[in-house]
């Protein structure tokens, strides 16, 4: 087994190099930048057989994947915050083309106040775009999504683009040991993209054209649908990665010690391991505490959310997130989840983790006494709730 | 878990020092692990900077920043203040690159080290002075940590420097 001491960054661009992608085009920014730069050095010694293109903005970063998948090829970019709000114009090119392209986001608090630091505000705003994003927790997890994307993305089912959101510092800088697989396992499991939508002068067709109202909703349907069906190709594409590289994922939420729990925090991302701890520690004490991770927040997993809090006595909805005026993002979905499924569970939103702010142990032993006594619909952790925090 | 906190001025390794020893406590043992990270954010020559090592033998989970230490080392001695000790474990210690002698500290001339291997900065010898009191790695895996993460060409005088380090605190 090939082991390295790695950061989340260096493990993506690993899982990347196994992916053999034919086309990279990026910009640099922070807390990003890593995984380019390794691509490039990659491209540059050779252990990596790719065109990378260094592009002026994001917006032409992505606008270069969409040709270069349009041309058939597998295409790689990646981006933060800003970056990603900057190419938004063509994330909807990407999802409405179904071109399967793979985006690494180091998920990165939104100015203003300028800040560089960790939270998800950048990506959940891209929710609507149409594309599947998944949410890391820690490097190796990372570097499997990479090699794991692009067989989703790719399926016939599916044909949706992949955003790989790496929380941004917490994952993307922190080292850790990898598993690296060998490039034999990968072109195993992942074999080259083949592809119909594409510019072929023996076979021309029309691509990426304009709809009006008559068909229009008919694209933007089938849009819908590729997206849902990438659920089951998930699952499918974990047991086949379990079969060749012996690590095993759990689809679109991960459960811990939920079965009998009374009190649950729903979360995503790097923060999940401290909640899983703190779950731990109040069982010792007989409160029986649980976590829900969310994986992939598109698709999105409804009825696994709903199965797994429609008996608890509350939950809370844990994320790096507000939609001003409203609520966190995530707290929105899951609740609607719950609604759908005919559930009426007491629901708390907790917003931590904005630019960056460290989430402690004891935030989160708060959160789990805060739900269990009942507290304000919305919490900012260090703050209080919508009352109390005015 | 073992907890160490590393302080050092930008461009001193500090992080580097940090990443070694997550490397080195991890490189012969699938049953343990390690995180390392900085303190996050823009990085700036001589600026104070901050990294964190974590260690267990159970995977680790918890990303936040070190509350309390079971070693904080210290590569820059203008970075020490006894506000630090509230950073500390009960019996934790803190160890420091300093021609002088602090209260409630262990000191080493880290520096003199450094120069007789013509290196610009102690990281390596803190390192190996952690190794050789704490003996939570061994000088082996801390030189297959160097030959693993750092460039070739200033390998062997790290590794030269680190020993030394190690045999000053374990003599």
């Amino acid at each position: 087994m090939n082991q390295k001491f790695l950061s989340g960054n260096e493990a993506f661009a690993e899982g990347i190099r196994l992916a053999r992608p034919q086309v990279i085009s990026a910009y640099p920014i922070t807390p990003q930048t890593i995984v380019v730069e390794r691509l490039s050095e990659m491209v540059e010694d050779g252990s990596l057989n790719a065109e990378y293109v260094h592009v002026e903005s994001e917006h032409s970063a992505l606008s270069c994947a969409i040709g270069a998948s349009a041309a058939g090829a597998r295409a790689f970019t990646a981006t933060s915050s800003q970056g990603l709000l900057y190419m938004a114009e063509c994330l909807y090119y990407a999802a409405g083309g179904r071109f399967p392209i793979v985006m690494m986001n180091a998920d990165r608090s939104t100015a203003l106040p300028w800040n560089i630091y960790g939270d998800q505000r950048d990506s959940l705003s891209q929710l609507d775009s149409g594309w599947i994003q998944s949410y890391a927790e820690n490097a190796q997890e990372a570097l499997d999504l990479a090699l794991m994307s692009y067989k989703i993305a790719e399926d016939k089912r599916v044909q949706t683009p992949y955003m790989a959101n790496l929380d941004g510092f917490v994952l993307t800088h922190t080292y850790e040991t990898v598993d690296i697989p060998t490039h034999e396992q990968a072109d195993k499991f992942l074999p080259s993209y083949e592809t119909d939508n594409r510019i072929d002068f023996d076979n021309p067709k029309n691509m990426a054209f304009s709809a009006g109202p008559d068909t229009n909703y008919i694209f933007k349907y089938k849009e819908h649908k590729g997206l849902l069906a990438a659920a089951g190709v998930i699952k499918e594409t974990e047991k086949e990665f379990a079969e060749i590289f012996g690590r095993t994922y759990t689809g679109l939420t991960e459960n811990y010690r939920t079965d009998d729990a009374d009190y649950i925090i729903v979360t995503l991302g790097s923060i999940a391991g401290l909640c899983r701890e703190t779950a731990d520690k109040l069982r010792e004490n007989g409160i029986k505490a649980g976590v829900v991770r969310i994986r992939y927040m598109r698709p999105f997993p409804n009825e696994e959310i709903a199965d797994v809090l429609k008996n608890v006595k509350a939950y809370a909805v844990l994320e790096k997130d507000i939609s001003f005026g409203n609520e966190g993002t995530v707290f929105t979905n899951v609740n609607s989840a719950l609604k759908k499924a005919g559930a009426d569970v007491k629901g708390y939103n907790f917003i931590g983790g904005l630019g960056g702010r460290n989430i402690s142990a004891s935030d989160i032993e708060k959160i789990y006494s805060d739900i269990a006594n009942g507290t304000d619909a919305v919490n900012f952790i260090g703050i209080g709730g919508e009352d109390n925090g005015k | 878990m073992i907890e160490v906190l590393w302080l050092g001025r930008g461009g001193q390794g500090a992080f580097t020092a940090a990443k070694l020893l997550g490397a080195a406590y991890t490189i012969d043992d699938d049953k343990k692990y390690g995180l390392a990270f900085p303190s996050f954010g823009p990085e700036r020559r001589g600026a104070p900077v901050r990294a964190f090592t974590k260690l267990d033998t159970k995977p680790v989970v918890d990303r936040s920043q070190t509350e309390k230490a079971d070693y904080i080392v210290i590569i820059d001695d203008t970075l020490y203040s006894p506000q630090l000790r509230g950073l500390l474990k009960d019996n934790g210690q803190v160890i420091v690159n300093s021609k002088n002698s602090i209260d409630g500290a262990l000191t080493f001339d880290a520096d003199k080290i450094a120069a007789e291997f013509r290196l610009p900065t102690a990281n390596t010898i803190m390192l190996g002075l952690l190794a050789g009191l704490s003996g939570i790695i061994t000088s082996d895996e801390a030189i297959k940590a160097i030959k693993g993460y750092m460039p070739a060409k200033i390998q062997e005088r790290n590794i030269s420097a680190l020993l030394r380090a190690v045999q000053e605190v374990t003599e």
